[in-house]
Formats: C-alpha cells, structure tokens, sequence
C-alpha cells in the first residue's frame, strides 16, 4: 500500500489533486502537473520519491493544493483530506505545510482516532505547529523541528514560533532542555528530530541518539534542507524501519548529501535532490558499521 | 469557526471586552482583525499616520494560529479609526487591553558563512551575499506563503526586494520581515 505526503504547493494555478507523485529529471510529477522542488512540500516530495527508488518502495500519494499563503489552497486541502479518510487510509501520513487551523486539525484528528488502525503520523511545518497547538502532538509519531521551532515546541504558551517567549533560548546548545521541557509540557510527539549542527532523536525518555557528522555548514542557510530530511525519514519508516532507527540514519542520509554535493550558502535544495539515492545508500552503509 | 466567530465569543466570554471596566486595563487597546494581510496593511497605514503601535498575538481566546493583533495607545482610538476608515481597513473589534497579549520574539540569531551572512528570526531564516547583498536563500517556516515569498525574493538585493510583510500572509512572513530588517540594519545601516 502507498503512503501520504499532504501539504500546499506555492502556485495558484494547481487545485487539489490526490495522485502518487514522480520525480523525472529534476522536476516533480503529479496528476498531470510538472512542479520545480525548490523547497516546501515538493523538496519533502521530491526528496520522498528519491529515497523510495533507492529503497525499492512505492513513490508516495501526494495530496496538494496550490496555496501561496492567502490560506484558500489549506482549506481545501484540510476539506479534502476529511473526505478522503472515509475511503482510504494508508498505513504512513505526513503532513507538512498548511496554514494553521486548530478546528480543522482536530476534525481530522478525531476522524483518524475513530479508525481501528490508525497510521503512523509524521507532522512537519505548519502541520507541526497547528498539532502542538490543539495539545494533540503526543499522538503524532514523529516532529521534525528545528531550533527555532524546538523552542516554540518547549513554550508551553506559545501559539505559534513568532511568539516564543524569550527566556528560551534559541541556542542549539540548549537542545536537550528545550527536549526536555517541550516532552514535559506534553508538547512534542512520540519521536523528535531536531534539525541542526547536531540532530537530535529523542523520545520522552531522553535523547536516543546524536547525530553530528559529517558536518556542512552551507546546508543551514538552503532553503528545503530540512524538507528533504523529513522525505527521507518518511521512506526509511515506510520500508519498516523504526521510526527512531528512520530518523538516524535519514539525519546521517541528510548529512551526507551535503557532504556528496559540496554547496554553498547559495544552493538550491533541486540542485541536491538528485543525489539523495546516493546519501541514503552511504548513510545505510555507515549506519550498519556504527 | 473563523476568527471572526471566535472573535465575537470572546466578546460573550471574556471580561477583556467590557468597555472600560477599569482593572487591569493599561491604556491600551488591541484591534483584531479577521485576515493577517489586513493587519498587514492596518499596520502600514498606521505607522505612517505616526500611531505608536505594536504587533502583538492575539488573547488565547480569539487564536488561530497564524494570528496578529495590533496594539494602539486607546487614546488614540479615534485617530485609529480615522486612519483604517480612510484606508478602508475593518477591523473584526477593537478591544481594551488586559495583559494578555504575547510578545513577538526580539532575538536574532547572525551567522557568518565568509562570503555570505544569514539571520535567523523565530523560526525563519534569510541568507545574503555580502559583496552585493543578493538575497541568496530562505528557509525554514511552516506556513504556505514561505515558499511564495522565497520565489519572490530570492535573486533580488536587499536594496530592491520588496519587504516581505508586503508579501505574505502570515506569522512566517513577518517573522522573515524581521530577519530581512536585521539584515539591512546590519548591511545598510
């Protein structure tokens, strides 16, 4: 069975369209419409159908709309989603970039708690926020938070990133109490990774793993880095791996394909993404060494 | 239910409604609207009337999740008005202000990668080429209009972008507002 990627894509001209999705070149196709993964939803897309290849699984269902923030495109997209969960249901759910609405979450989030098995739930972007805000994110199984975010994530008052109160501070060296506070706010989701100079997997127990190598600084500043992390996660939980082992060996991936491409702080994600087979093979390769 | 809706509830639920109830009030008020680009254009047109105001989130009651609200000193209500009248802007209410607003953040986080320079505020960041300011890369941020706004900016200098805020729609775009802003202090001055 295919698994689901949902989130906006920046164009007005695309409707909502629920189609598995492949990558051709370096462009994006799904249901007809050839889309550039410059960052976003179809970096995570992109990123996604790559590591499927390399991992012998299917390409994922994409279910998008065109949304460039006016948050029309979300609407639909939240509307269409509720309807599909009465007919289909695939066994792994990402959500990526939505714009936040706690009644349209918690109407879907309800839907999934009514079905006898309920998917593994991966939540990203304003999927991420919109979860921690409703106080549902410890039934998602995995966020993919960075810093800023992890602090959002660790401030029990916050409503959304913008507003994160200042004595937290966004340091990366303050990652594990940030961790810390978020699980004991009851904040974060079952897993965390947090994106950064070091990643992070945690669970409520504490930091499962650290993941600091190789190090490519220039991969920060590229807009989609941490997009493409979370479609290689999804392929590796997919394959059926755990979602902790998925996350340490899809960090390691992430690292590695700075580390293959060699960019600068003026890359671009589409310029990465086709050797994301590549990282993943490497990354499995050093995994099993470790 | 939109904010409109949660808007009026509050109004039903909350002492923070009652006009001029006394206690806890400070002087201020905040006006709350019903679309992040009408605080948007409220704030412009504001700030160029020389309104003292400041973008703050709304009360618990009446969020969302990718809400502002602006504060005003209340006395000067009727100029507010005046202006967004003028301007053509509604606001969903106007309320007396209790301590129940939450502060955007202040703090920025500056990298230097050598050749280019990246400031990250909140959860969004914006990298520029030093040597002529080009916008080179955007990232992080969850709501939809990131990626519009990183196709809009990206390849234009700090001199000619337009201000992001002017663009977006939500808490990420203003949160790259800031970063944008920190970046031309730094660079321009």
């Amino acid at each position: 069975m295919s698994w689901l990627i949902v989130g906006a894509v920046p164009r007005e001209d695309i409707p909502t369209v629920d189609s598995p999705c492949a990558i051709d070149d370096r462009t994006l196709r799904i249901g007809g419409y050839s889309i550039t993964p410059a960052r976003g939803t179809p970096a995570l897309l992109a990123a996604a159908c790559h590591a499927a290849h390399a991992l012998g699984i299917e390409p994922p269902t994409a279910l998008i709309a065109g949304d460039t923030g006016r948050g029309d495109g979300s609407a639909r997209l939240y509307q269409a989603l509720l309807e599909r969960l009465d007919r289909n249901v695939e066994p792994l759910m990402v959500f990526h970039y939505l714009q936040p609405d706690i009644d349209w979450h918690n109407r879907i989030f309800l839907k999934i708690e009514e079905l006898e098995q309920k998917p593994i739930m991966v939540a990203d972007a304003g999927w991420m926020y919109v979860a921690k805000m409703s106080g549902l994110a410890p039934s998602y199984d995995l966020f993919t938070p960075d810093i800023g975010e992890l602090a959002f994530l660790a401030d029990e008052d916050a409503p959304h990133p913008f507003y994160t109160r200042g004595f937290l501070l966004q340091d990366e060296e303050k990652a594990p109490e940030l961790i810390e506070r978020a699980y004991a706010h009851e904040n974060a989701a079952r897993n965390l990774l947090v994106k950064g100079r070091c990643d992070y997997i945690a669970s409520s127990d504490g930091i499962i793993a650290e993941v600091c190598e190789p190090c490519v600084e220039a991969m920060e500043p590229i807009g989609g880095t941490g997009d493409s992390l979370t479609g290689i996660v999804a392929a590796l939980i997919h394959s059926g791996r755990s979602v902790p082992d998925a996350a340490r060996i899809g960090a390691l991936a992430n690292r590695m394909l700075g580390l293959i491409t060699n960019p600068t702080p003026a890359s671009s994600i589409a310029e990465l993404l086709p050797y994301v087979g590549e990282a993943l093979a490497g990354s499995m390769d050093l995994h099993r060494h470790i | 239910m939109n904010l409109f809706t949660r808007a009026l509830r509050s109004l039903r639920n909350s002492d923070a409604v009652e006009p001029h109830s006394g206690e806890g009030l400070s002087g201020r008020g905040i006006l709350i609207f019903e679309r992040t680009s009408e605080v948007i254009a409220a704030e412009t047109a504001l700030r160029k009337a020389g309104v003292h105001i400041a973008i703050k989130g709304p009360p618990p009651e009446i969020q969302t999740g990718c809400d502002m609200a602006i504060e005003f000193p209340i006395v000067d209500e009727l100029e507010v008005t005046r202006v967004l009248s003028a301007k053509r802007i509604k606001p969903v209410q106007m309320l007396p202000l209790q301590d129940t607003l939450l502060e955007p953040v202040s703090l920025y986080n500056t990298k230097d990668f050598g050749d280019y320079l990246m400031v990250r505020a909140a959860n969004m960041k914006m990298t520029i080429r030093k040597t002529d300011r080009t916008i080179v890369n955007i990232s992080g941020g969850g709501c939809p209009d990131v990626p519009f706004l990183a196709e809009r900016l990206v390849g234009k200098t700090l001199e000619a972008a337009r201000e992001p805020r002017t663009l977006g729609n939500s808490l990420c775009g203003y949160a790259l507002q800031m970063a944008y802003d920190e970046l031309r202090r730094q660079c321009l001055g």
